[in-house]
């Protein structure tokens, strides 16, 4: 476990030969439901402090930290904690905006137990958007305590993603987290997410949508969800193109800072 | 055709979209997109969870309790006057311990002092300005503080304060603000600047800015110690001394009522005048309670306050405590400047039931506000004769003896406390969430106003009547 912890990994970096600067870094990025637990795992895994509390809409300022893990730099971002990316309000156009466009290497839903159906509307919105998701079952204490038991493996397999059941107050199963985060970034394992079919009719207009815009859309986003989009009528998403399309060439990606929330 | 690459034709492919749509038809199609989406959840969710046996829900039936309409006000303050009555009680040892063992090391400095034959200036600026006013810090503004913030944390891991939000939300809406400012006053508890950071789970612009210009009105955890010192010494020792505690706390308890209160009338005030419009709705959800954890909290708060006030201890009392001690020390028309400055801000002092030397204190304090209370008996000391500082009895000697105190001036002080403007930390967070010089301003002059105002009144009144 205390391979996670920054303390640990300045002792393990200075083993080796290889200066920090110069590891592989793979983006993670944490979404989830507010008060899942998002801050208490990223810094479980960072040995940061980012302020926890039980209280949804806690996290306002990004943060982000890293960990080393198989000679890896893990760069985390704490998002928002959003019930779903419709882009209703500014934190959820934040964490659909960092999800999408400035595509970390994976995208981790932190899911909170004990009301797993209501966290789960999230999970395959993310997995709409992108493949590359590993799906953390978090606060499995409280569950237990509530007599509430998830199947992990019969999850994974009905989303295509992987599955790991953590407590991340207590750093239960964190290291399976790692594992698998890194198993996705690095390709190992091949995720298949099992999208959601919608009635007859949406998908009929979502695939001809999807074969018009196909070349439109840029590299690396999902045409099906940018259809889907299209198709709820949600203009943000080409306002968010406009804006992002010329940034994401360089990995620089402004998101959530004061300019976006910021009052005139 | 579409250009490929070109996302501007994107707009095209959702303009045709519009077109083919009718849109009755396009808002049918939000929903059951987000309706497919809902029953996979569900559907998987049925699969993969089970449950075990019946369960009572706890959460259920204490909310039923905590958010009551009856119970919840009373829980609330009984809860808050639990918190500051352990703060009162437990801080005192300590303070007397810190007290003692600080100023027996100022002796000691001082005659390190001596014994190099340093000059007198260079002992005086460094031990009678600097490391006076660490010691005062440390002693007397340290022990509540630490006290209080990981009782206040424990309160917020337990999930506590979104019930206080429940509880308050009504109020807010009368006000015309958001009920969720309920939510970033309580974080004000903690810290103005966090409060106002906090803010941002506000979406409207008009009630946002409403929740960052009033939470200057909740003591932070810089002002809760003067609040709390002052209360024992004045209010408590009026009663018997089993009862000290009880009363300090009580009076406290009231002072952050007042907070409170005024939060909700400058509110509504700013609502009908400054930032009208009409409160919007939101849905808070009551998370569950989580068990704190009381190790960690008390650890990590006890380390992480007691480094970062000993840090702006460092970096804001000690030049201020040197500046006020040169100035004490400075002779022109043969007073010291600090008389003379004093002096000139003394009368306005008077007509708020204070004098000029806690005038002072509070714009010298402006940098942090845990300083204001040291920087005064630093003025008080260096001003007139030098006291030898034995214990917080000693305080008592300074304020009413020496400086003829009486409880209006007590009550005057943590008014102005409690309302007068933000510390610069919190200015310049403010002026960040902003991007307005013009808000920041008003950050700045609308509560000085307020507290100006509430003072004057006081003072004006229990003079007329002859109360003191």
């Amino acid at each position: 476990m205390g391979l996670f912890n920054l303390a640990c990994t300045k002792k393990y970096c200075l083993n080796c030969s290889v200066p920090q600067d110069q590891f592989p870094v793979v983006t993670v990025a944490l979404a989830g439901n507010p008060n899942t637990g998002k801050s208490t795992l990223f810094n479980a895994l960072t040995g940061l402090r980012q302020r926890t509390g039980n209280w949804p809409g806690k996290t306002v300022q990004r943060a982000e930290g890293s960990f080393f893990h198989r000679n890896k730099r893990f760069t985390l971002v704490d998002l928002p904690g959003t019930y779903s990316l419709f882009a209703n309000s500014v934190d959820e156009l934040v964490a659909r905006d960092y999800i999408c466009f400035a595509r970390p290497d994976v995208t981790v839903v932190v899911t909170d137990a004990t009301c797993l159906e209501r966290n789960l509307n999230l999970v395959l919105q993310v997995m709409e958007i992108t493949p590359k998701v590993v799906v953390c079952v978090n606060l499995m204490d409280e569950a237990e305590r509530k007599k509430i038991w998830v199947d992990v493996e019969l999850l994974s397999s009905e989303l295509g993603v992987p599955v790991v059941a953590t407590a991340a107050r207590s750093g239960r199963c964190l290291d399976k987290l790692v594992d698998a985060i890194d198993d996705v970034a690095s390709g190992r394992i091949k995720t298949s997410p099992r999208l959601v079919a919608y009635d007859s009719e949406i998908e009929r207009l979502v695939q001809s949508i999807e074969l018009k815009i196909r070349p439109l859309v840029p590299e690396g986003l999902n045409p099906r969800w940018v259809a889907l989009r299209l198709l709820d009528g949600d203009r943000s998403i080409i306002d968010s193109l406009q804006r992002y399309l010329g940034e994401s060439k360089d990995s620089s990606f402004y998101w959530g800072g004061e300019g976006a929330l910021c009052i005139r | 055709m579409y250009q490929v690459g070109s996302h501007g034709s994107l707009t095209s492919a959702l303009d045709e979209i519009n077109r083919s749509l009718p849109p009755e038809a396009k808002n049918a199609m939000r929903d059951r997109i987000a309706g497919g989406i809902y029953s996979s959840a569900e559907k998987i969710a049925g699969k993969v969870v089970s449950r075990k046996g019946k369960q009572i829900n706890w959460d259920q039936k204490i909310d039923d309790v905590l958010t009551s309409r009856w119970l919840g006000f009373p829980i609330m303050l009984l809860l808050l006057g639990v918190v500051l009555w352990l703060t009162v009680t437990g801080a005192n040892y300590p303070s007397q311990i810190l007290t003692s063992v600080l100023f027996r090391v100022k002796d000691i400095l001082s005659g390190l002092f001596v014994q190099a034959g340093a000059p007198a200036w260079l002992q005086g600026l460094l031990v009678d300005g600097a490391y006076l006013s660490l010691a005062w810090v440390v002693s007397v503004m340290l022990p509540p503080m630490a006290i209080f913030f990981p009782l206040f944390t424990i309160l917020e891991d337990l999930g506590y304060l979104p019930r206080v939000a429940f509880n308050l939300d009504k109020f807010f809406r009368l006000a015309g603000a958001h009920g969720k400012q309920s939510l970033t006053m309580s974080m004000g508890f903690g810290c103005n600047a966090a409060g106002v950071i906090s803010c941002r789970i506000i979406e409207s612009p008009r009630e946002r800015l409403i929740a960052i210009l009033t939470n200057n009105f909740i003591p932070c955890n810089g002002r809760f110690p003067t609040l709390i010192i002052l209360s024992t010494l004045f209010m408590g020792g009026a009663v018997a001394a089993s009862f000290r505690s009880v009363v300090a706390s009580l009076v406290v308890v009231g002072l952050v009522l007042t907070g409170i209160t005024v939060t909700l009338l400058v509110s509504r005030l700013l609502s009908k005048t400054l930032l009208r419009g009409e409160p919007s709705f939101f849905i808070l959800e009551l998370p569950p309670y989580r068990k704190p954890q009381v190790g960690r909290i008390i650890i990590r708060s006890v380390l992480d306050r007691t480094l970062f006030v000993l840090g702006r201890a460092v970096v804001v009392a000690v030049p201020a405590g040197a500046l006020t001690w040169a100035l004490a020390n400075t002779f022109v028309d043969g007073l010291n400047l600090l008389s003379h400055a004093a002096g000139f801000l003394d009368p306005f002092g008077r007509l708020l039931g204070m004098d000029g030397f806690i005038l002072m204190a509070f714009i010298l304090g402006l940098p942090a506000n845990e300083i204001v209370l040291p920087i005064l008996l630093m003025g008080y000391v260096s001003a007139g004769t030098m006291v030898e500082v034995e214990s917080l009895a000693t305080l008592h000697n300074i304020l009413v003896l020496q400086n003829g105190w009486t409880w209006l001036t007590a009550l005057s002080v943590m008014l102005f406390s409690l309302l007068h403007y933000p510390c610069a930390t919190t200015l310049l967070t403010i002026f960040k969430e902003t991007r307005s010089l013009k808000w920041t301003l008003i950050a700045l002059l609308m509560p000085l106003s307020v507290a100006l105002l509430v003072t004057f009144t006081l003072t004006q009144t229990a003079r007329l009547l002859r109360l003191a």
